[in-house]
């Protein structure tokens, strides 16, 4: 199979520089039959991709561990869903697996984009080929996933165990998505600049996509913290480590963009701004892959530990150098058409929300490049941590949770004060009374209670928008209230399902202010003894230790401690926490002991209880106890978040020009009030 | 003032207020991250170089690792090769901690030549790799 699988990815190279060629060519040439040419170049891509993932997967489930990959990744004993996903568990099998969906993506958006658009399409077939061929060099020449050992093992490594986690599977393939489908309006703004069509037609062929790809993002942003937290057993799901903030970086740009595109749209304002975040947002998307692949960042002297990373550093530069350069030349044709008119506009407040977000990103890239930076600037090594992270984006952070309640607040254009004061009265009296409610409750951190008071005043501008635009509809057309909601969203999905996605934004701004208030406590305790602990709320646990057991189970040997929890004198039941010693087919361990951690949830607060270790043989154990307030609602936010993306996302809801019409309504609407 | 100068204006207070956040994030949390070898010039050089918030990056000394648990302690020592350093850390280390590791120290140095560490990281080349297997 491995024949078969080297010879798709020669015939994936050859056809890819075959695609990005006459793509180019065709386009700049006007030349049809290149452009069908390289049309089929991307399927043909697609078609041999898939056939060397056929190729990998049929090694990983046959257990050829002959095949260096399938060795590296999996063992007899690993549970079938973990083979299957070892796919992407490596560095070779990723970048497979970035080059395979890369042309599922393209083809996809070859064979639905609209007739409208077609002259844009040889050129996006091109950047797509190109980009895609570019993985398929690094996995020839660098990292080729079909690689033979000299011999062949007995049984394979198996996959880390802290990948064992059904998060771990669908966690990493949702980012990568996110960041492969960012290729596809990249590939849309190229084509606009090489062809000139800069009005505001390819933004409107790439709504969908950029949408897309912010949903992936945000999915495998949420799932990788769900991971970490019931995972990897430090007690929190963020830590602002280089790869998640690899992947934070352009989730930010992206969301950036689809606000800013809205007054690309409207007003014909921002096209060079709008262009170079897609640019931009596509450039920190490869990098994302480049930082998590490389080691760059994490490892303290050596550059990279593969030449992987090499390749792509370079091509980072020079898909930066040519992007830039292309954009720099086009810059005279995206002149404005439109001037702000007021400081107190819906464009003022998203050009603040622009920045901010650019801001942070800016930020988080300083930070995570900041030992790299030091190290060149002063010779020596400086790092910045979570403090930093903390320091400087819980402020701008909030400005722009603010500016999330304020934007959809004020109209187009300009805003009169009368309409001001009717817009702005309910939120922010909802906001100070949370506020008062809070500080009288007895909260006394600043940047939490400046949180969750804003996060009131958000919940009440969106509560605002949502009951207007229902009595409207109620009045005019008889609906009653549920159904005038329903067709409200439904007629209008931009709109009000951006208005989901700031609820789910504002919950978890509420269940990451509850982190401030976090609690830990160390204790060793002997089969019967108990533990104390006060919860931020007041009340007091008991933890009595149970006892150890220890018993094999599949790919594993497991130590489990028990203990019982009462709160306020009230039994809550039994909690389990483990460490495993993975071992492989032959009963000898692999890898690390890893931690498996007991958490009780509920609304307001979880415990997080670790098993640190058992002192000498004997049942004497070490126990970390987490209380950790509100992570029950960044999961909960985690899912408004996304459902309301597909309700933006979700297709059809008239005509076009139906659209036009209610879309213009709504702003008349606001404009009246 | 028209809008533009306006938003200008807003926009600088915006981008100072980013500037001046991340200035001072550097300025108040930023680590030294040394190598032991590092480190000792460092002392070398200026003896008041104790008792600073630092990060220091090393292998385990294997065989060196003494783990207390009754007391939550752990003890062991850390080198580049050259120079080296004994730590002692109060909590629980990482899964991926053991002999010979790569690790992340962060912690103080103390007159004693002890580094006193608030927080041991095991490094593994990235975290969606086997963590390759200590020899």
């Amino acid at each position: 199979m491995t024949v078969l699988g080297n010879l798709a990815l020669w015939v994936a190279f050859l056809v890819g520089i075959w695609g990005a060629l006459t793509g180019f060519m065709g386009g700049l040439l006007g030349r049809a039959d290149l452009q069908q040419s390289a049309r089929h170049a991307v399927f043909a891509m697609c078609a041999a991709l898939l056939t060397a993932v056929f190729a990998l997967e049929w090694a990983l489930f046959h257990h050829d561990f002959n095949v260096e990959y399938v060795a590296a990744y999996t063992s007899r004993n690993l549970p079938i869903f973990y083979t299957w996903s070892a796919l992407y568990a490596g560095q070779k099998g990723s970048l497979l697996f970035w080059a395979s969906v890369l042309s599922v993506f393209g083809s996809l958006a070859l064979t639905f984009t609209s007739r409208r658009h077609a002259p844009l399409l040889p050129y996006v077939a091109g950047v797509v080929c190109a980009v895609a061929a570019f993985f398929v060099t690094v996995m020839l020449f660098a990292a080729n996933p079909f690689a033979r050992l000299a011999f062949t093992p007995l049984d394979g490594n198996g996959l880390n165990p802290q990948l064992q986690n059904p998060g771990m599977v669908f966690h990493p393939p949702m980012l990568y998505l996110g960041y492969i489908s960012m290729t596809i309006p990249y590939a849309f703004a190229m084509a606009a600049l090489l062809s000139r069509r800069l009005d505001t037609d390819w933004l409107v062929a790439i709504r969908k996509w950029t949408l897309v790809s912010w949903l992936f993002l945000s999915i495998g942003l949420l799932l990788g913290m769900w991971w970490a937290y019931v995972e990897l057993g430090w007690g929190g799901y963020w830590a602002w480590d280089p790869v998640e903030n690899a992947a934070l970086l352009p989730w930010l740009t992206m969301t950036a963009f689809l606000h800013s595109v809205m007054i690309q749209e409207k007003r014909g304002m921002l096209k060079k701004w709008n262009l170079a975040l897609v640019i931009g947002s596509w450039l920190l998307s490869v990098m994302g892959t480049f930082i998590t692949r490389s080691g760059v960042i994490s490892s303290v002297h050596s550059f990279t530990q593969s030449p992987v990373g090499y390749y792509f550093l370079v091509f980072l530069i020079l898909a930066a150098a040519a992007s830039f350069t292309l954009y720099a030349r086009r810059l005279p044709l995206l002149d404005a058409e439109a001037r702000l008119e007021s400081m107190v506009s819906r464009e003022a407040s998203f050009l603040f929300n622009n920045l901010l977000l650019v801001g942070i990103a800016f930020s988080v890239l300083w930070g995570t490049l900041f030992p790299i930076l030091s190290e060149l600037v002063q010779g020596t090594k400086v790092t910045v941590g979570p403090p930093f992270f903390n320091q400087v984006n819980i402020p701008l952070g909030l400005a722009l949770l603010a500016l999330t309640g304020i934007g959809p607040l004020i109209a187009w254009r300009r805003a009169s004060l009368p309409n001001l004061k009717r817009q702005f009265a309910v939120p922010l009296t909802t906001g100070g009374f949370v506020g008062l409610i809070l500080l009288v409750g007895g909260m006394r951190d600043g940047w939490a209670l400046m949180a969750i008071a804003l996060a009131g005043f958000v919940a009440a501008t969106v509560g605002q928008e949502f009951a207007r635009g229902a009595r409207a509809r109620h009045r005019q057309y008889g609906e009653p209230y549920a159904l005038a909601l329903a067709r409200l969203v439904g007629r209008n999905r931009r709109r009000y399902g951006g208005y989901i996605v700031h609820t789910g934004i504002l919950i978890l701004f509420v269940a990451f202010a509850g982190m401030a208030f976090k609690t830990e406590t160390q204790v060793t305790l002997r089969p019967g003894e108990r533990a104390t602990i006060r919860s931020p709320y007041g009340w007091t646990y008991r933890l009595t230790h149970l006892g150890i057991s220890q018993y094999d189970a599949l790919n594993r040997q497991v130590t489990a401690a028990t203990l019982e929890v009462e709160r306020d004198g009230k039994r809550l039941g039994v909690m389990t926490t483990e460490k495993r010693q993975h071992v492989d087919g032959l009963g000898r361990p692999t890898f690390q002991p890893s931690t498996e951690v007991g958490i009780r949830s509920d609304l307001r607060e979880d415990l997080y209880i670790v098993l640190g270790g058992v002192v000498n043989g004997t049942e004497q154990a070490v126990f970390r106890f987490t209380i950790n307030p509100l992570v029950w609602w960044v999961w909960y936010g985690g899912v408004v978040l996304v459902l309301g993306g597909l309700v933006v996302m979700w297709p059809g809801g008239g005509s076009p020009a139906v659209k036009r019409v209610q879309a213009g309504y709504a702003v008349r609407l606001v404009g009246k009030q | 003032m028209n809008a533009g100068a306006k938003f200008a204006a807003g926009a600088v207070l915006i981008v100072g207020a980013v500037g001046y956040l991340m200035a001072s994030g550097v300025k108040q949390t930023g680590q030294f991250f040394l190598t032991p070898s590092e480190l000792s010039q460092r002392v070398a050089a200026d003896p008041s170089f104790y008792n600073l918030g630092m990060k220091v990056g090393a292998r385990v000394v294997p065989g060196s690792v003494a783990r207390d648990p009754a007391a939550q302690t752990l003890r062991f020592q850390i080198t580049d090769g050259s120079a080296r350093y004994p730590v002692v850390f109060h909590g629980l280390p990482p899964d991926t901690f053991t002999d010979s590791v790569e690790v992340v120290v962060e912690g103080r140095l103390q007159r004693d030549g002890v580094i006193y560490a608030t927080d041991v990281l095991a490094k593994c080349g990235s975290r969606y790799e086997a963590v390759p297997k200590a020899a």
